[in-house]
């Protein structure tokens, strides 16, 4: 592969949108672009969910693969790219981690610790994750406990609905009230303390 | 929206439904816009939960394995099929393109806010052109014969060169863009390159048949170009 000195620049001339746009012209710099950008936190997620490197890795190259295929598709009304994009490896790790059927075996973990952060990103990044990994922890510890269980274990869990009240023993609506409830207040406390990013982020280099 | 369709839409957000209840929320977000509008808020939600969750970075190989894989499955992804075009063509139309136009300019052009109000609004109007371009998926990608990137011609005739790292152009100089339709290059703008990817809307239509040419010139550009191109487009 060509070695690219201008990745740095480039990052900061194109948004993410119009990187997705490049993409479905096939330009796979542009890709390798949104990875740089998005990648760390796909894998963060998907992370999460598999518990396990390998398996990991597989749903965020699924998820990029899925970006690439159908990036013609994306409409920039219906969501930023970065969401997008975590959005499809999100549905890449919970489609593996219900047929690996992995976390059955282990118990229900609710608050597990973070990663540590990324010795090799940069000051800035490392500031703005950590910024956001506190606002984000702080709203979910002001959910009550029954709604923010029913999120995290969909979320960072995987765990479907049907799953959740079979092994909560609760019934399927009181999940499905649960989980819009506990989403829709989760926003709320969010937007309460989102402030504007100044910064573009590189989150993997 | 009544309870059901509020608790539909947060468990998608979520990746929780059944099967079933997953096609059901499909399907209301096909028909209700407000639907959308919940998904697109709930989104940024879950995006957020995602976030809390970066923490070491993915092994260095990765990147290579999904660009190698990507390259493997080659151009596939720029040939929309008919059915595909004809359904996205109405979609993506007026308010794709102004959502495209506004995230690009913002992103874009957010960071440079010490440029004065006129480079400004120059370059707020050259990102909209260029997103309208590059997100219409009726538009062409057509080869260079000369140089490194592509050139995206909307149906009619409204284009964009992609440049690939093109170095920034000589002290006193500048790029100077020219359509050739049949004898006379037409005057077609000018940019500075060195921007890594150079993403520069052509002034004016391309007509089929016609090239677009680069040229590097004297700052102000010329009338008529005095060196061979650098960058020459197949005829569209």
């Amino acid at each position: 592969m060509r070695q690219d000195p201008w990745a740095l620049r480039r990052q900061r001339h194109l948004s993410d949108e119009a990187l997705v746009a490049l993409v479905a012209r096939g330009d796979e710099t542009a890709l390798g672009e949104l990875y740089d950008r998005v990648g760390r936190i796909a894998y963060g997620i998907a992370y999460r969910i598999l518990r396990d490197e390998r398996l990991a890795e597989d749903a965020v190259q699924d998820g990029f693969l899925a970006v690439w295929r159908s990036a013609a598709t994306f409409r920039a009304e219906r969501a930023k790219a970065s969401t997008w994009v975590v959005t499809l490896v999100h549905r890449r790790a919970v489609d593996i981690v219900r047929r690996e059927e992995r976390r059955r075996a282990e118990p229900l973990e609710l608050t597990a610790g973070y990663d540590a952060p990324d010795p090799a990103g940069s000051a800035e990044d490392e500031a703005w994750l950590g910024f956001e990994r506190e606002r984000v922890l702080r709203a979910l510890a002001m959910l009550p406990d029954a709604q923010r269980e029913a999120i995290e274990l969909a979320y960072y869990g995987g765990y479907s609905q049907s799953e959740l009240a079979e092994t909560l023993g609760v019934p399927l609506g009181t999940i499905k009230s649960r989980m819009f409830a506990g989403l829709a207040r989760l926003r709320e406390l969010l937007d309460e303390t989102e402030t504007e990013r100044t910064w573009t982020p590189r989150l993997t280099s | 929206m009544d309870a059901e369709a509020h608790e539909l839409i947060a468990g998608y957000a979520l990746d929780a439904l059944s099967p079933d209840d997953r096609a059901r929320a499909k399907e209301l977000l096909e028909r209700s816009e407000e639907a959308r509008e919940e998904l697109r808020a709930f989104s940024e939600t879950t995006a957020a939960m995602a976030t809390a969750t970066a923490g070491a970075a993915p092994r260095p190989e990765l990147r290579a394995r999904i660009l190698d894989a990507a390259r493997t499955e080659g151009q596939t992804v720029v040939s929309l099929d008919a059915k595909r075009r004809s359904r996205l063509v109405p979609a993506l139309g007026a308010a794709a393109a102004l959502a495209a136009c506004a995230a690009l300019a913002l992103g874009v052009w957010g960071l440079s806010v010490s440029s004065d109000l006129d480079d400004s609004r120059a370059a707020l109007e050259h990102s909209r052109t260029a997103a309208a371009v590059l997100s219409d998926p009726a538009a062409r990608t057509v080869a260079l014969q000369e140089g490194d990137g592509r050139l995206v011609v909307r149906e009619g005739g409204e284009a964009v060169l992609v440049l690939d790292a093109i170095e920034p152009a000589p002290a006193g100089k500048t790029y100077e863009l020219w359509v050739l339709d049949g004898e006379t290059p037409k005057r077609a703008g000018l940019f500075p390159g060195g921007e890594g990817r150079d993403v520069v809307p052509v002034e004016g239509t391309v007509a089929p048949g016609a090239q677009v040419l680069v040229t590097v010139e004297r700052e102000g550009g010329v009338d008529a170009p005095t060196t061979a191109p650098v960058v020459a487009s197949q005829p569209v």
